[in-house]
């Protein structure tokens, strides 16, 4: 049977810092530059979610990618669009605000509620048109 | 006229900001500006494009120098909204709320006295890929 992945387009716009409270104002400016910024920068972040099934015979599809819309939607982007991802968000708390981090805890959010018959391939984040990672859960 | 040619210089930077107009009630900003007005900041990645328009200079074949405009960008809006929270780090927006509109105005004074008089300057900002404003208006 063949397989076949689907990715959904997400986006927010949040503003973090990268900041290390176990270090000195000085060494957090050596290792994370201008992103250790005080008082925060943004970003407009895009989201990809790719899952990965075989097709139901009866719609053709592996998942109704609205369905898949609505899920990322609930239990992330509401929690991360405009938002202050190191203070405002539950499951960035006390974790270094990085994308490293933030894809990572989008993963565990996502992971309860991917749809039967699916299940969770990569989440890709980018943070800027140069500039984003890929998680496959390993 | 036949020889006016635009210039166009694209730029970008990223930054935290929200709005908020503290003259009026938290629930009136609530209202108006809803999860934009979140206390602890969100951002963006902000893209800028400057636009330069006069007579090519016939000893350069140049209506500007695009590495002398960059430089001027860089050195005076880049350097000082990159990676800051627009309300709290940038000195034009302790009073004035930093909507696209008002950060292209806040541009555009900045860089105006900077161009030789014969050249007309216009400044498109794109808050996201969707949402985008320029100043002065065509």
């Amino acid at each position: 049977m063949a397989i076949f992945y689907l990715t959904r387009k997400e986006h927010f716009n949040a503003a973090h810092k990268l900041y290390n409270p176990a270090w000195s104002r000085e060494k957090n400016e050596e290792v994370f530059g201008k992103c250790a910024n005080d008082n925060w920068h943004g970003h407009n972040f895009d989201l990809y979610v790719t899952v990965k099934g075989e097709p139901n015979p009866e719609t053709g599809f592996i998942v109704d990618a609205k369905l898949l819309s609505s899920i990322i939607k609930t239990y992330v982007v509401d929690v991360l669009d405009h938002r202050n991802l190191n203070l405002d968000v539950p499951f960035m708390k006390d974790k270094l605000c990085s994308i490293e981090n933030l894809v990572f805890g989008i993963w565990n959010e996502l992971m309860p509620h991917i749809p039967a018959g699916v299940s969770l391939h990569c989440i890709k984040l980018v943070e800027t048109p140069s500039i984003f990672i890929e998680y496959y859960g390993e | 006229m036949a020889n006016r040619v635009s210039v166009y210089r694209k730029e970008h930077f990223n930054a935290a900001h929200r709005l908020h107009n503290p003259a009026l009630p938290q629930d009136e900003n609530q209202r108006l500006f809803g999860k934009c007005n979140l206390p602890n900041y969100h951002g963006h990645n902000y893209e800028l494009i400057v636009k330069v328009t006069g007579e090519i200079d016939q000893r350069t074949g140049y209506v500007v120098d695009t590495k002398i405009l960059s430089d001027l960008v860089n050195e005076h809006v880049i350097s000082k909204f990159d990676h800051r929270n627009l309300n709290l780090d940038v000195a034009e927006f302790k009073t004035l709320n930093p909507t696209a509109e008002n950060i292209a105005i806040v541009i555009f004074n900045i860089l105006r006295p900077f161009l030789s008089e014969q050249l007309d300057l216009q400044i498109r900002l794109y808050e996201t890929p969707r949402n985008f404003v320029e100043y002065p208006t065509s």
